[in-house]
């Protein structure tokens, strides 16, 4: 019987973290993902969760405290935003080398300088071949949902790779929704018990963590992690399937809306996708064919799926809310190779949008979708980057 | 100070530290693990910084090391254990392990004194059951030998090369461990490979205390001290016996001085087998000595006062 | 022997043999050798307790010939031993005299 809630994306990712009740939890603070620390340390004092919490002194700490504890043998959590996990960039590699199956909830937030604290993407992208899988969601249902999938994701046998689950700082982590909670016994049915692989702590079979490798097999290992990645897109699907028979609620490894027939399509991740599929909604009433594209699997990345699905479409505007500056931008370079491997060649478009909170409104996305539709009726590019919303 | 087991007792221990290890001819910091583990009699589970210790212990599939072990970063040794002892903490509450396992962190002075200190001061902050292990070979020695916080003055290193303008490091080392027994955890030591008895003490002390410990123990280095091969243990009896590592606890909060040399030697008996301290001897430079002689006369002072509350004397 | 390929690798590179370095033999890396002479010996085991190579063997409190598989001929036990009326009972003599 699921329970109709009114909380913040932080508040629903928290829950989750307890429904989780993991054995470890490293806590740092920083806005916005802080609350969800706050949230967790309250169920920690009232005696809600079984786990214990390290009050770390830095984000690199937390995710070092992390590795340790999971690969002493145990659940572990952690959540940060933007600095902090610009803070604990190595070890997110070493997390995901040693097969460590963390799982740590991301609230996007913009990288300094100059010091932002608003939502955009440049903290999640930045991590991106990090070797972590990455979920991103919409909103604060497909936030919750996604951590307690990122649980099994994460710990299935054949992956065991550390998960970061993302949601947009402030305009999720803060705002209320309405949204559904599966009761505790069903969550914890869901997510199951954990299962250690090589724990430090079976002192009756020592093991060593992090040896030196040197060229002759370095190589090696990153193959490895590709094929283990290479084997998430089932796994996440499994799951989703499992997670649709006790919820209701369906997931892939991306969105298509409206998709199926359209002419123009909008390549959009996390909470702009909400504004911008009204827009869609409008332009379809006036009998345009747009559609939308809203990856949830960013890493690995679902090229092949997203190749076929857009694969009516003769213009295609991703929209990044982040940069690399002087090129296009990060989702940008995954939908280009992504439409290489069809061989079609939808003319493609980047627009930069929403950097350090700034506001998208369905206007914005009215304007990409009006020039898309040029574009596809014969128009010409008139730029294939472009920055929108920006003060001129 | 109380005896301990004998060497004979301690030789009949299981060796949970192999040969077949890639450290240097005659390193000292070997030793002092096989010390420690020699005198544990609990099961460990070790963390160790990135460094000699670390890389040369565990290549590939060969590993030295017969207890668990992990190597995260260079600066998270105390981090990443406290994760793994706060994971044990949690298990043990579930009531899924019952044995009684001890915590040790390893790391060099390098990943100890600079890149690794805030790891090591947030970990002994929160008060974790764990112990902190430093092997101070004064330098940044993996690497090549570059100074570091706990390089002494003068020194030669690569990056405060003994130069005709500037003559080696021109900072006095950092004091960690009275950094650490600031920090007031329950026990702090120094102690030395060549007083293997007192070290074994120390350890076996450690880790019968629950909550955060920290031992700095000097780890000649052949090779960036530019010494003999066979003298690691000889220089750590001369930096004993010229009070330059001198042997202490501070227990509690009370300090205790280990060992007073019958005869304080003069810190040239020290500077002058290690090629590292060769510049010093050169005519002009006999006020870099004095630097370091200072500097040593006056923490011993400092730390025959806070022993004693008066000048040198006594045990 | 055919190198691993990666499908033969363990995950996260966890090393789950303990003290498998034994395997690897350091013995060649010495210039010079310690040689044992008993008769200069009180077995006081300071040899065993400062090698860094763990090359020295202990049997029921007594130390027994070197191993020379893994010495890797510091020095420091012939320069700790405390000998018998001033004579060591450790030598050190070069490789291959």
């Amino acid at each position: 019987m699921a329970k109709v809630v009114a909380v913040t994306g932080n508040e629903a990712v928290a829950n989750a973290l307890r429904q989780a009740n993991p054995d470890v939890c490293a806590a740092y603070p920083i806005t916005p993902a802080t609350d969800i620390m706050q949230r967790f340390s309250g169920y920690v004092a009232d005696g809600l969760v079984k786990t214990e919490l390290i009050l770390v002194e830095s984000e690199h700490s937390a995710m070092s405290a992390c590795v340790g504890a999971s690969a002493a043998g145990g659940r572990v959590i952690t959540a940060t935003s933007s600095q902090g996990l610009a803070l604990m960039w190595e070890i997110l590699f070493i997390a995901a080398g040693d097969r460590l199956p963390i799982v740590m909830p991301l609230v996007n937030r913009a990288l300094s300088a100059p010091i932002n604290i608003h939502a955009d993407h440049s903290d999640g992208m930045g991590a991106r071949d990090t070797g972590w899988v990455q979920l991103w969601s919409e909103n604060a249902q497909e936030a919750y949902d996604n951590t307690l999938q990122a649980f099994r994701i994460a710990e299935h046998m054949d992956i065991r790779l550390p998960v970061m689950v993302c949601l947009d700082g402030f305009i999720i982590s803060h705002c209320i929704e309405r949204l559904e909670y599966l009761e505790d016994d069903e969550a914890r049915r869901f997510i199951g018990e954990y299962t250690p692989l090589h724990p430090l702590l079976d002192v009756e079979h020592p093991v060593s963590y992090g040896p030196l490798i040197l060229s002759d097999l370095y190589m090696e290992y990153k193959r490895v992690q590709h094929e283990v990645m290479a084997g998430v897109s089932k796994i996440v699907l499994d799951v989703a399937a499992e997670f649709e028979r006790i919820s209701g609620r369906k997931y892939g490894l991306f969105e298509s809306y409206r998709l199926d027939d359209a002419e123009i399509a909008l390549v959009i991740l996390n909470s702009a996708a909400g504004t911008a599929k009204d827009t869609v909604d409008e332009f379809r009433a006036r009998g345009i064919k747009a559609g939308l594209l809203k990856p949830r699997l960013f890493r690995p990345f679902p090229y092949q799926g997203v190749a076929d699905a857009l694969k009516t479409v003769k213009a295609v505007c991703v929209m990044d809310r982040a940069d690399s500056f002087g090129g296009f931008g990060p989702m940008h370079m995954e939908i280009a190779s992504a439409l290489m491997m069809n061989g079609g060649k939808p003319a493609l478009i980047n627009k930069i949008y929403g950097l350090g909170g700034r506001d998208f409104l369905p206007e914005h996305a009215e304007h990409v979708l009006s020039e898309l539709n040029d574009i596809a009726k014969g128009g010409k590019v008139r730029t294939f980057k472009e920055y929108i919303g920006v003060k001129e | 100070m109380a005896t301990g087991p004998s060497l004979k007792e301690l030789s009949k221990k299981e060796e949970l530290f192999t040969h077949g290890h890639r450290m240097c001819s005659g390193c000292g910091a070997p030793i002092i693990v096989k010390q420690l583990l020699l005198a544990s009699d609990y099961p460990i589970v070790a963390s160790n910084a990135t460094g000699c210790l670390e890389v040369s212990t565990c290549i590939s599939e060969y590993t030295a090391w017969k207890i668990p072990w992990i190597h995260n970063a260079f600066e998270n040794a105390a981090a990443t254990l406290s994760g793994v002892e706060a994971m044990y903490r949690s298990l043990k509450k579930q009531g899924k392990i019952a044995k009684e396992i001890k915590f040790v962190a390893f790391g060099g002075d390098g990943g100890t004194y600079d890149i690794g200190f805030q790891s090591l001061s947030g970990a002994m902050e929160r008060g974790h059951d764990m112990l902190y292990v430093c092997y101070d070979n004064g330098g940044y020695m993996n690497t090549g030998i570059q100074r570091s916080s706990a390089t002494p003055i003068g020194t030669d290193t690569t990056t405060s090369p003994a130069g005709s303008v500037v003559k080696g490091k021109m900072q006095q080392r950092k004091n960690l461990t009275r950094i650490m027994a600031a920090h007031g955890i329950p026990y702090v030591a120094q102690a030395s490979p060549a007083h293997w008895r007192d070290a074994v003490v120390k350890f076996k002390k450690a880790l019968e205390i629950t909550g955060p410990k920290f031992i700095n123990v000097i780890a000649p280095c052949n090779r960036g001290w530019r010494s003999s091969t066979d003298d690691a243990i000889l220089l750590s009896r001369v930096a004993v016996d010229t009070c330059y590592w001198p042997l202490y606890e501070v227990e509690h909060g009370v300090t205790k001085i280990n060992y007073i040399p019958k005869e304080k030697r003069p810190v040239e008996e020290f500077l002058r087998p290690q090629g590292r301290f060769k510049h010093m001897f050169a005519p002009g430079n006999e006020w870099l000595i004095a630097l370091f002689q200072d500097e040593v006369d006056r923490e011993w002072e400092r730390l025959n006062r806070e022993a004693h509350g008066e000048a040198p004397g006594k045990l | 022997m055919k190198p691993k390929g990666w499908r033969e690798l363990p995950p996260g590179s966890v090393v789950t043999e303990p003290g498998s370095a034994a395997r690897f033999k350091t013995g060649s890396w010495r210039t010079f050798k310690p040689v044992w002479v008993p008769e200069h010996c009180i077995q006081c085991l300071f040899c065993w307790m400062y090698c860094p190579d763990m090359a020295i063997k202990v049997k029921d409190g007594k130390r027994e010939a070197f191993d020379y598989d893994y010495c890797k001929g510091c020095g420091i036990c012939a320069r700790e031993c405390p000998g018998k009326k001033g004579q060591k009972a450790i030598i050190m003599v070069e490789e291959g005299k």
